[in-house]
C-alpha cells in the first residue's frame, strides 16, 4: 500500500483546541507540511502570539516562544539577529499584528527583517470573544460594535497587505484564503514561498490568510466559509501585493 | 586590565556590558541614557554582535525577549519613561525565567519629568514594576568604575537563578566621567555554556518551548512557587552594601547611588566636627541588605534616610530595622541635594540625639 497522506512530522500529534470551522489549525497544518518539505524544522524557532493561537507553541513540533501581545514581529527580530542560522516565523492574528502590534509590523517590514509572518485575518478578536479588530468590515456586528462597525465611530478597516506595499523593505506580501479548497492550495504556495524567501535571505516576507471564526461570527463552518468568500474576500482582494521579482 | 580609562557613566555601562560578553543590544533614544545605545551602535559590530536602535522602548524589550531566549547575553537601556515601557516585557521574561540584563539611567519624574538626576524608579525597580508577582535583582552603582564593573556580576547572577537584573543609575552617574579600571578579564561568549533552555538549533534532541504562560489547573502556582524559592536564595546569599564608619556611630546615614556619594561627604564634615556619623549604603536594592542593615540597629538607635525621591529607599529601611531605630527622612523629589544641606540635616537629628 502507498502512502499519500499523513500527519507532518513538524506538528506535535494531540488534538488542537480550535473550534470547528476555525481557520487556525488549516494554516497550522500548511506550515507544518511546508517546515517537513523544506526540511527546516530542526532549525526553525517560532513565536506564537496572544490570541486564539497562543497554543501554537505546543501545536508546531519545533522550538517557540509566546510573547506578549502584538510584539511577535519584535520577537523574531532578537531571535533571528542572534541566530541568523535559524528560520524564525511569527504566527499572529489580526488584532494582534494590525492592532497593538502595528508598530513592529512595520518596522521590522521597514527594516526588511529576514523574518517570515503569517498573518491570520478573521475580522475579529477571536480569544477574548468576538470584539471589534481593525480588519472588522464596515456594518459587520461584533461584541463592542453590536450595532454593526459605523465609519462614525470606529473608522474604517485596515488594509495591511495595501498599506505594508509602501514600504521598500516589505519583500513579499501575498493575501490568500483557507475559505475554499483550491483557496488552501493557493495558501499552501503562498507560505512555502514566504519561508522559501527566508531561507534565500530575501527580506520580510508575509502572507495574509482570510480566515474564519464562526464562533464568533455567529455562523456555522459552512456559513462562516461564505462570509470570506462574499463579505471579506471583496474588502480584501486576494492576490500578491509585493514580490522580490517586482 | 589594571589600565585606568577615563570614561562617561553611560559608556562605562556600554562597555561593562560588552566587556562582560553582551552580544545583542536593542534600545531607543532617550536623554540621559544616549551615550548607551551610540556606543553599542559601532561597538556591537565591532565585536561581532547585533545593534538594533528599534521603533520603540516596547519593542526593544521584546527583541530581547527573542534575544536572550537563544541563550546569549544581550542588553538594553533606557530612562524613566522608557522602561515604564518596558515592563510587560520585563515581566514576560521574569515569567518565562529569561535572564535579561538593563540599565534605568534615571530622571526625574513623573511624567515627562526632567532630564536630571532622580532616584524616583526605586518602588519600580525592587517591586517588581510590571504586572504579576515577581522581582528584579537591582544594583546601584554610586560612580562610573561601577557602572563599568556591576554588568558583569549581573549577568552571572541573572543566569544563575534566571532571573532578569538590572542597573539603577541616573542622571549624574550617566553623565559624569571618572577613570575607570575593569575588573574582571574579557569574557569571550564562545567560552560560556550554552543554556540547556536555549532556543535555535534542534538537532538531535527534543523541541524547547520558551514561555511564561500555564493555563493548567494550579500549574501555575507551582510555578510560582518554584520561582519563590529562587527568590529567597537570591535574598539569603547575594545581598551586598558598604559600611562607613557604623561601629562607634550614634547616627547613620543612610542612601545609595548619587545621594550616597554626597553623603559620604556630608558624614565626613560630621566627622571633622566630632560627631559620631555613619554611612550605610546598600549596593544591591533587591535584595534588600535588610540583615546588614538590622545589625547596625543593635547599637545604633538613629538612621536618616536620603533619597531624591519622596521617601521610597526610606520604606526599606524601616522594614530593615522594624521599629528598633527612630528613621528621619531628607527627600529630595527630584532634586539634588548638596553635601552642605545633608549636613545640615545631620546636625538637626544629631542635636536631638544629645
Ligand atoms: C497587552 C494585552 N492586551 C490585551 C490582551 C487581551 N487579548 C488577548 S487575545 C486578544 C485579541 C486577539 O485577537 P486576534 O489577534 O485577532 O487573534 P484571534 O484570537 O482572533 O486569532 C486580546 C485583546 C492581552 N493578552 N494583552
Ligand atoms: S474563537 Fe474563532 S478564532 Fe478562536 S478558535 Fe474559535 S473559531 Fe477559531
Ligand atoms: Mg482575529
Amino acid at each position: 500500500m502507498k502512502l499519500i497522506n499523513k500527519k507532518p512530522s513538524s506538528l506535535v500529534d494531540k488534538p488542537m483546541r480550535y473550534c470547528p470551522g476555525c481557520g487556525h489549525g488549516i494554516v497550522h497544518r500548511l506550515i507544518a507540511e511546508i517546515m517537513d518539505e523544506l526540511d527546516i524544522r530542526e532549525r526553525t524557532v517560532g513565536v506564537a502570539p496572544v490570541g486564539c493561537a497562543v497554543f501554537a507553541d505546543e501545536y508546531f513540533n519545533c522550538d517557540m516562544i509566546q510573547g506578549p501581545h502584538g510584539r511577535g514581529p519584535a520577537i523574531a527580530t532578537g531571535i533571528k539577529r542572534s541566530k541568523p542560522e535559524c528560520i524564525v516565523f511569527s504566527y499572529q492574528g489580526d488584532g494582534d499584528l494590525a492592532s497593538i502590534g502595528m508598530a513592529e509590523t512595520v518596522h521590522s517590514a521597514a527594516r526588511s527583517e529576514n523574518i517570515t509572518i503569517i498573518f491570520i485575518n478573521n475580522a475579529i478578536y477571536g480569544m477574548t470573544g468576538g470584539q471589534m479588530a481593525p480588519t472588522t468590515l464596515l456594518g459587520q456586528i461584533s461584541s463592542t460594535c453590536p450595532a454593526g462597525r459605523s465609519v462614525a465611530v470606529n473608522g474604517y478597516p485596515i488594509k495591511v497587505c495595501e498599506m505594508l506595499a509602501q514600504l521598500q523593505g516589505a519583500r513579499y506580501l501575498e493575501r490568500t484564503s483557507v475559505s475554499t479548497a483550491p483557496g488552501v492550495i493557493k495558501t499552501k504556495k503562498a507560505i512555502k514561498k514566504a519561508f522559501q524567501n527566508q531561507i534565500d535571505c530575501v527580506g520580510f516576507s508575509m502572507v495574509e490568510v482570510l480566515s474564519t471564526c464562526p464562533t464568533n461570527w455567529g455562523m456555522t463552518p459552512v456559513q462562516g466559509a461564505r462570509f470570506v468568500d462574499e463579505k471579506m474576500t471583496p474588502i480584501y482582494p486576494l492576490g500578491v501585493y509585493r514580490s522580490p521579482e517586482q | 586590565m589594571a589600565e585606568k580609562i577615563l570614561m562617561k557613566g553611560n559608556e562605562a555601562l556600554a562597555e561593562g556590558a560588552v566587556r562582560a560578553g553582551c552580544r545583542f543590544f536593542a534600545g531607543y533614544p532617550i536623554t540621559p541614557q544616549n551615550e548607551v545605545p551610540e556606543y553599542m551602535s559601532w561597538r556591537m559590530p565591532e565585536v561581532g554582535g547585533s545593534f538594533i536602535q528599534a521603533e520603540s522602548e516596547v519593542a526593544a524589550i521584546n527583541m530581547l525577549y527573542g534575544a536572550s531566549a537563544t541563550g546569549i547575553r544581550t542588553m538594553t537601556s533606557s530612562s524613566s519613561p522608557g522602561i515604564s515601557l518596558k515592563q510587560e516585557g520585563i515581566s514576560y521574561c521574569a515569567g518565562a525565567d529569561l535572564p535579561i540584563f538593563f540599565a534605568n539611567v534615571v530622571r526625574g519624574g513623573p511624567g515627562l519629568g526632567n532630564i536630571a538626576a532622580g532616584q524616583g524608579d526605586y518602588f519600580q525597580s525592587t517591586r517588581g514594576g510590571g504586572h504579576g508577582d515577581y522581582y528584579t535583582i537591582v544594583m546601584a552603582p554610586n560612580c562610573v568604575e561601577e557602572m563599568g564593573n556591576f554588568p558583569r556580576r549581573c549577568y552571572e547572577l541573572a543566569e544563575k537563578y534566571r532571573v532578569p537584573a538590572m542597573i539603577l543609575a541616573d542622571a549624574i552617574l550617566g553623565q559624569m566621567m571618572e577613570p575607570v579600571e575593569f575588573d574582571f578579564e574579557l569574557v569571550d561568549p564562545k567560552t560560556l555554556k550554552a543554556p540547556d533552555w536555549a532556543l535555535g538549533i534542534a538537532a538531535g534532541r527534543e523541541r524547547r518551548i520558551v514561555r511564561s504562560y500555564d493555563l493548567r489547573e494550579g500549574k501555575l502556582e507551582l510555578l510560582n512557587l518554584e520561582r519563590m524559592e529562587r527568590y529567597r536564595k537570591i535574598q539569603e546569599k547575594e545581598t551586598l552594601h558598604e559600611n562607613r564608619q557604623t561601629d562607634d556611630a550614634k547616627l547613620v546615614v543612610a542612601a545609595y547611588g548619587t545621594s550616597s556619594r554626597i553623603a559620604a561627604g556630608a558624614v565626613k564634615m560630621a566627622r571633622d566636627k566630632g560627631m559620631k556619623v555613619g554611612l550605610f549604603r546598600p549596593i544591591t536594592l533587591w535584595p534588600f541588605p535588610a540583615k546588614a542593615l538590622a545589625a547596625i540597629a543593635e547599637h545604633v538607635k538613629n538612621f536618616l534616610v536620603v533619597e531624591m525621591s519622596m521617601g521610597q529607599f526610606v520604606e526599606d529601611v524601616r522594614l530593615s530595622v522594624c521599629g528598633t531605630a527612630r528613621v528621619d527622612l531628607y527627600a529630595r523629589p527630584a532634586g539634588v541635594p548638596s553635601a552642605d544641606e545633608v549636613f545640615t540635616e545631620i546636625e538637626k537629628v544629631y542635636q536631638g540625639i544629645r
